[in-house]
């Protein structure tokens, strides 16, 4: 079978049989996906346009939009204003303090780049639940600064669970995000390009206007989405940080599920979040993203 | 060739879509052959290696190595080992290792492969570094590695992908004497390819040259240099001067300047054909000096001339659509011209090459 | 890069003086919460004394141990799974090709891009009706086992994104030259390809492990009453006010999540190949 002489159909049978083998290789972490992801999420689409029993129950049968009309009520889009501000001043934020911080790991000698970068890492990889912990305890009425304040005859820090301090505890916790992309961009640069527009009379800052800034663009695109897409749908940090008065979309999903008990509700909200996100990605994919 | 050819094609086209990578290609290659595939980026001589490797199918026509038709055979199942362009040495592993790599896969006993191992490296002299990684040698020497990975498991045909390319110029002539005189001692079949013409001639007992997927001429270098039968091989190897003429009659070509040359091109009166002229087999003299019997002649006015060391390269515009060119060797007792000088370009009527298009 | 690009004498100053304020504010929580989790005294901020008090404490506390043995235990089979399973899925995507791929891509995808709110009521949703409809057949609940399935959902694709950015890395005539030298594919896989990804595929395991360990939304969707993991149980303490047995419990946290990447930092080191860490 295997010697004979090659015809179109014994090429196209070889082609067929590669392929099957790809599709074994394939079949257990595909299936997995299928069954424990695209069915889950087919499952929340579904229970979008269920309606809810006064008892809080889900009802599948009597199907409506009501769910989906409620997303698109002023109530919710005040509270996605809200989320989506929060997310766009975490990423400015982010940006403006790690875009300077990454110029400076790339401009540093091979050796000090090296442990600047581990000591960059560390927090990167720590536990996120702890790190937001960590500025809870710092800010709080009990904590550290707030005693000294105290003791120095001032009043106790009042900074807890207010805007800013989600904000803080935000850019506390995504800043390693956009830090690494930035890095990995101005890293990969040919810095010849700046020799030679300085050789072409370009003095430093404009230099960085026109050569560095627009060459290290894929990497602060990259660092904004990083940044952007978790901070939109962020439930941790504003729940340990913020207080009980400004709902974010994160808490006001998860409150459907848990007090409010209005699933359908709740599987719209996370539904079209999670399309928002994908259009997001999408559109920087399209704008020439490199893949992670 | 006795015993049958090593590698034999018969009719053997490969397709990617549309574009037919390899075309109808018939071809064997003798046992114990040098076999060059020579041609320009594209014209299917690496896909055609490619299939003899078994790392592609064709998609009609049937190959065999030593009589044994391969069809859809696995390349770990054939009896062939590669060089590849970029060595592909494995880098996780030390030169001993990749070495014993194809042996160790056809479960050869450990001692044997000690000692195969241990040969191979003495012949590509490379024993004092067995235990280093490829990232550590140079250029050279993992083409080295390469080529004792694919001998030491003495394969019925060894097949080279434009091994020698990564070198620079000095390395790589070296390596081409060293390759061929490994093909002697060792007695395998090697098939090269190359889009290197001086290295095809120097190296190879045959040439193939091949051009869009067709296999255009195969013979040994001297009657693919000296007569080849296109346009494309004889411009491919070497300078040459094409000249159009038209057949005027049986024994009778007349060139655009209206010359007639006494020439017998066997095809039909009016058919347009070709005169392929190597510029070394044509000779300058002097308007009034005397030419030897028989040779053609043309007479025209040198235009260009190039200093090449060893040799002459003069234009002569003789009132074709292109001057011809012409190579005289730099020794005494041979003339030089200058711009402008009056010149007679004749040549033996043997040197004239008639092509097909 | 030369002195000629590197910015002017003051921009550079004031680069650096950037510099050691972002650390300082990256590392100064961490040091605060760490120097106070052994002070003894109750009220966590007024420094009395040095003492272990507290990590005696959680160590006796039975909660804590319980959820700590739960997320060791979800944390090995869900790292250990989704390694076999993202390695795979990079193995198909890169080495074959079959019809489908450009949808297989997108659900490779889509568990990175999608947020964990999303994919917390996905996971609850799904074991919801599961459960309901085996309810028939088998007693089911929520516990260890649909966490773990729920940490693999959304970690294969994370381990598949690193495996095959080395895939993608490894030239690819090497199993070419492996099977010229007559290796059969699962040879060929063994003694070249895996050795050669094998730095993406500790990348890709030591990124879901921290993922594992950092997840507070998912899991606690998906937990039932015992199964709680720390993170979950810090997290709900955390919501009811600032205690040192938290501080201890974190400390250690933090700890471990540290030493995990200086472990993944000395073997890179060792097998002195690139920066997984970044990728």
């Amino acid at each position: 079978m295997v010697s004979e002489t090659a015809t179109a159909e014994l090429e196209a049978r070889a082609e067929r049989a590669e392929s099957r083998r790809g599709v074994l290789v394939g079949a257990p972490p595909f299936a997995y996906l299928i069954l424990f992801f695209a069915l889950p999420l087919v499952i929340v689409v579904v229970y979008s346009f269920a309606s809810r029993s006064s008892t809080g129950a889900t009802i599948l049968g009597e199907w409506n939009l009501d769910s989906w009309l409620r997303v698109f009520s002023p109530q919710v889009a005040e509270i996605a204003w809200r989320s989506f501000w929060l997310a766009t001043t975490t990423t400015f934020f982010c940006l403006v303090f790690g875009y300077p911080f990454a110029y400076w790991i790339a401009t540093r000698s091979p050796r000090a780049r090296a442990l600047l970068l581990v000591l960059v890492m560390i927090p990167f990889w720590s536990n996120f639940l702890v790190r937001t912990y960590a500025i809870r305890f710092l800010m709080g009425v009990e904590g550290p600064v707030s005693v000294i304040s105290q003791a120095l005859g001032g009043e106790p820090v009042r900074v807890l669970f207010t805007n800013t301090a989600v904000l803080v505890g935000m850019i506390y916790g995504y800043i390693p995000f956009m830090i690494l992309p930035l890095y990995a961009a101005l890293e990969r640069m040919d810095w010849g390009l700046v020799e030679a527009a300085r050789d072409l009379y370009a003095g430093g800052w404009t230099a960085f206007r026109k050569i560095t800034f627009p060459l290290s663009m894929p990497g602060v695109v990259a660092g904004s989405v990083l940044v952007f897409i978790p901070s939109l749908g962020a439930y941790v940090i504003p729940a340990i940080l913020g207080g009980s008065n400004t709902v974010l979309l994160g808490d006001y999903i998860v409150s459907q599920f848990l007090a409010a008990r209005n699933w359908p509700f709740g599987s719209a909200l996370s539904t079209a979040v999670m399309i928002v996100m994908l259009a997001a990605t999408i559109f920087y994919f399209r704008r020439g993203g490199r893949t992670l | 060739m006795a015993g049958g050819p090593a590698v034999e094609l018969v009719g053997v086209t490969k397709q990617f879509g549309d574009v037919a990578a390899v075309d109808d290609m018939t071809l064997a290659i003798g046992d114990g052959e040098f076999f060059s595939l020579l041609g320009p980026s594209g014209c299917g001589k690496t896909t055609t290696l490619r299939m003899i490797a078994g790392f592609e199918y064709p998609t009609v026509g049937s190959l065999k190595i030593h009589g044994r038709e391969m069809g859809l055979l696995p390349a770990n199942e054939r009896p062939v080992n590669t060089v590849f362009q970029s060595y592909a040495l494995f880098p996780h592993m030390t030169v001993e290792d990749n070495i014993a790599f194809g042996l160790q896969m056809r479960k050869v006993a450990s001692n044997e492969i000690a000692e195969r191992v241990r040969r191979v490296l003495d012949q590509v002299q490379l024993q004092h570094r067995a235990a280093a990684k490829p990232s550590q040698l140079s250029g050279g020497q993992r083409q080295r590695v390469a080529l004792a990975r694919a001998l030491v498991n003495e394969p019925e045909v060894l097949l080279l992908d434009e091994p020698l390319g990564a070198l620079d110029l000095k390395l790589r002539q070296t390596m081409q004497v060293e390759l061929k005189d490994l093909q002697e001692r060792v007695g395998i079949t090697f098939i090269y390819v190359t889009h290197d013409q001086e290295e095809a001639l120097t190296m190879s007992d045959r040439i193939g040259v091949m051009d869009n997927g067709r296999l255009l001429q195969v013979g040994d270098p001297a009657a693919i240099y000296e007569h080849p039968a296109s346009r494309f091989v004889a411009g491919f190897i070497g300078d040459i001067n094409l000249v159009d003429a038209v057949v005027t009659g049986s024994n009778e070509v007349k060139l655009s300047n209206d010359h007639v040359l006494a020439l017998a091109a066997e095809r039909p009166t009016g058919a347009a054909v070709t005169l392929a002229l190597r510029p070394e087999r044509l000779e300058l003299y002097d308007p009034d000096e005397t030419i030897p019997d028989g040779h053609y002649r043309l007479a025209g006015k040198v235009t260009r001339k190039l200093y090449y060391g060893d040799a002459f390269y003069y234009d002569v515009s003789v009132g074709l659509d292109r001057p011809l060119e012409v190579k005289e060797e730099n020794r005494p007792g041979v003339e030089t011209y200058e711009l402008g000088d009056e010149a007679v370009v004749a040549w033996d009527p043997a040197s004239t090459n008639v092509v097909r298009d | 890069m030369s002195e000629s690009t590197a910015a002017g004498r003051w921009s550079d100053r004031m680069l650096g003086a950037n510099g050691w304020l972002v650390y300082l504010f990256l590392y100064v929580p961490i040091f605060v919460l760490i120097v106070f989790s052994f002070n003894d005294n109750q009220r966590v901020a007024v420094w009395t004394e040095f003492s272990f008090r507290w990590y005696g404490e959680m160590l006796q506390n039975d909660a804590v141990l319980r959820a700590l043995r739960n997320t060791l235990i979800v944390a090995a089979v869900a790292t250990a799974a989704s390694t076999v399973l993202g390695t795979m899925a990079a193995l198909a995507m890169e080495r074959y090709r079959f019809r489908g791929q450009r949808g297989a891509d997108g659900l490779l995808y889509l568990p990175i891009i999608i947020p964990d709110v999303t994919m917390a009521v996905m996971m609850l949703l799904f074991f919801a009706q599961a459960i309901n409809i085996a309810s028939h057949v088998v007693r089911l609940n929520f516990g260890l086992g649909t966490i773990s399935l729920a940490h693999i959902a959304f970690n294969i694709a994370y381990v598949a994104v690193v495996v095959r950015a080395r895939l993608a890395q490894m030239e690819p005539q090497l199993e070419e030259a492996a099977a010229d030298l007559y290796a059969s594919r699962w040879q060929t896989f063994r003694r070249v390809t895996l050795p050669l990804i094998m730095p993406g595929v500790a990348g890709g395991a030591l990124l879901a492990l921290t993922l594992s360990l950092d997840d507070v939304v998912v899991t606690s969707f998906v937990s039932g009453p015992g199964s709680t993991t720390l993170p979950v149980y810090v997290f709900g303490l955390v919501r009811r006010g600032v205690t040192p047995l938290i501080n201890a419990v974190s400390v250690v946290m933090l700890v471990a999540s540290i030493v995990l990447v200086g472990v993944s930092l000395g073997l890179q080191r060792r097998s002195g190949k690139g920066s997984i860490l970044i990728e």
